[in-house]
């Protein structure tokens, strides 16, 4: 996935010259997990190292697209998002808004998400939930290379402000990505695996773990379709709410702290919505409502898995 | 100024009468800082401010009408009835707002500089807040990095000697706020934000430093707002005696003495003056008190580019 962001980030790049990327050792090492590598050879001058000021990367993008630019901040670690919040909640959500339509807010933010390799409490959270509460900004979290590609070229060419999750865990994920340009809608969920017993609606890393239970299942006769939400904001309630019907039940999972996470969200709208479509409650599959702890045995506890989901589906149809 | 000051008095009792609801925050008092230092911008130069934004938004050339409709919540505001008092913004004049969050507006002005600065375009942003706002991290950050880009940002720190109730003694450990911002390498000044034709030269020396490629500049106009924080403001943390001594220095009547003793302008002619612009503000309240507000349908528009 690290490499079909950074030929996102080139190709747009190439054919846009407006856009210009913003974030700490972006050039050094390309980022913490490389996804700017070489970008400053290719682009110089375009890609630019900042100090360790959230707040003043988020803003100053903020206001470089502001005057026509297309800047892509990174953050390093969603968890220094905190450090931005004004800038992302209190101004680049609501500039267009509150002035009455005067300015568009072409500003992708690059937040490094989730659990990878005990990293701790302050290094290994999954925001959603915080961001999709917030009308203005648009929540995006590619599974797989191909859809990372493809979103990120959507978010640069949108007029909004993108928050673009990348998965730490998915950066090595690799899959056919073609070269031919492409670009992915927001607002379309992808129909990973057809299936007609169990809808797993998943987000992010829990995707490739739908995968891994659906075919754990198969060979006891159920057959698990999963939907990939691909974008929380905009959101894919038609896709999500055909495969209920479809299947009847449902469980929603990602990686985020289970309460007020964004299964919350998604489950709430299948139950208002889709109530009668469905023969048992809709379940969640999420992390630990801890912080996450260091000790490799307790992170293993926190973090949803591939078995937490193939139970929940045996209790569903069983 | 005397615009300023009769739309501010105006729209004083228009809130009490209840046209204007929510927050109002009256710049009587500080009307040479707006107009002296944003006549020493070009027409292409971005404006931001803070939320006592109405002066500013005067002083770049919006329509009092449409200052006026949005205080009202109109749909012919200036936001369209979105933002309200402290959320004024003319994208035709480069007037970009108006913001609520102390010092919140800051990184964004910076970006406006890097925007220019990536550009080349000899463009500049000016950017006022006041003294509250350098009590914020963030105001900080940017002053490091406008300072080590050299952005080309004018930060005018209205200090007008109080954050809301809080007393400048009382928040910020050096309380010459120039001083601070020599100290992230950034040339400033200090200037008496009563005097419009010092603030105005002062300015002048900011904005020729500014486009001369010497990276940011920080102009202190020390000035005293003559009500409250705002309309809900009982002002118990200063005393009547103070509020007097500086209503002596009203740049106003300051200004209309110059103008009398240096031949400048006749009473007859300042008198003139004072007619027109009690005319705007008023035909200004009725283009208000007409206009509709916006329609329900408005309410999801401009949420984002598009209508989901």
């Amino acid at each position: 996935m690290r490499d079909a962001l950074r030929e996102a980030l080139h190709e747009e790049m190439e054919r846009d010259d407006s856009i210009i990327v913003l974030g700490e050792d972006v050039i050094t090492h390309g980022g913490p997990y490389a996804v700017t590598r070489g970008l400053d050879e290719k682009f110089p001058g375009r890609i630019r190292q900042t100090p360790i000021s959230e707040a003043g990367i988020v803003g100053t993008a903020l206001g470089a697209a502001l005057c026509g630019m297309r800047p892509v901040a990174e953050v390093m670690y969603v968890d220094f998002a905190t450090c931005a919040m004004d800038e992302v909640v209190n101004q680049m959500a609501k500039v267009r808004y509150m002035f009455g339509g005067q300015t568009d807010v072409p500003v992708v933010l690059r937040l490094p998400s989730g659990s990878a390799r005990l990293l701790a409490a302050q290094h290994s959270q999954c925001l959603e939930a915080w961001f999709l509460h917030v009308p203005g900004l648009q929540v995006v979290v590619p599974s797989t290379a191909y859809d990372a590609k493809g979103l990120m070229k959507t978010a640069l060419r949108g007029k909004d402000p993108v928050l673009f999750m990348e998965y730490k865990r998915l950066y090595t994920n690799e899959c056919e990505v073609p070269d031919e340009d492409y670009a992915i809608p927001f607002g379309q969920a992808d129909v990973k695996r057809e299936g007609g017993d169990v809808t797993i609606v998943a987000t992010g890393p829990m995707v490739p773990k739908a995968l891994e239970a659906a075919d754990l299942l198969s060979p006891e006769g159920i057959e698990v379709e999963v939907v990939d939400t691909r974008t929380l904001v905009p959101f894919d309630k038609a896709t999500v709410f055909a495969s209920v019907e479809k299947t009847n039940r449902v469980i929603v999972t990602d990686e985020e702290v289970k309460r007020g996470g964004t299964s919350a969200e998604i489950a709430s709208l299948i139950a208002e919505e889709c109530f009668d479509a469905l023969d048992a409650p809709v379940k969640r599959v999420a992390a630990a409502e801890v912080p996450m702890p260091f000790s490799p045995e307790l992170e293993k506890l926190v973090v949803p898995k591939t078995e937490h989901l193939v139970a929940a589906a045996r209790e569903l149809v069983g | 100024m005397a615009l300023l000051r009769v739309f501010e008095e105006r729209a004083a009792e228009q809130y009490m009468l209840g046209k204007i609801r929510g927050f109002l925050h009256l710049y009587i008092g500080q009307e040479a800082v707006a107009v002296g230092a944003i006549h020493a911008l070009g027409r292409d130069d971005y404006v931001t401010t803070h939320y006592r934004d109405h002066g500013h938004a005067l002083a770049r050339g919006l329509s009092v009408n449409a200052v006026m409709a949005e205080l009202f919540g109109k749909a012919t505001g200036c936001s369209k009835g979105m933002g309200g008092s402290m959320h004024l913004f003319d994208a035709s004049l480069n007037f970009a707002g108006g913001y609520a969050i102390v010092a919140g507006h800051l990184p964004l002005s910076t970006g406006m500089g890097f925007a220019f600065n990536y550009l080349n375009d000899n463009r500049l942003v000016a950017t006022f807040f006041g003294d509250g706002a350098l009590n914020e991290g963030e105001a900080h950050e940017v002053l490091n990095m406008s300072a080590l880009w050299n952005l080309p940002v004018v930060f005018i720190c209205e200090n007008n000697l109080y954050g809301m109730g809080i007393p400048l003694s009382q928040s910020m450990s050096n309380t010459q706020l120039h001083k601070m911002a020599e100290s992230y390498g950034i040339a400033s000044a200090q200037v008496d934000g009563m005097d419009v034709l010092a603030v105005r030269e002062a300015a002048e020396t900011a904005v020729q430093h500014v486009r001369s490629g010497n990276g940011p500049y920080f102009l202190e106009a020390r000035t005293y707002r003559f009500r409250g924080h705002s309309m809900a403001d009982p002002v118990l943390y200063r005393s009547k005696d103070e509020e007097a001594e500086y209503r002596k220095l009203d740049p106003i009547a300051q200004y209309g003495e110059w103008l009398l003793s240096s031949k400048m302008a006749t009473q007859k002619k300042l008198d003139a003056i004072s007619a027109e612009v009690e005319k705007q503000v008023e035909e200004s309240i009725a283009f208000a008190e007409e206009s509709p507000f916006p329609s329900p349908e408005d309410l999801y528009r401009n949420v984002y580019a598009q209508l989901p």
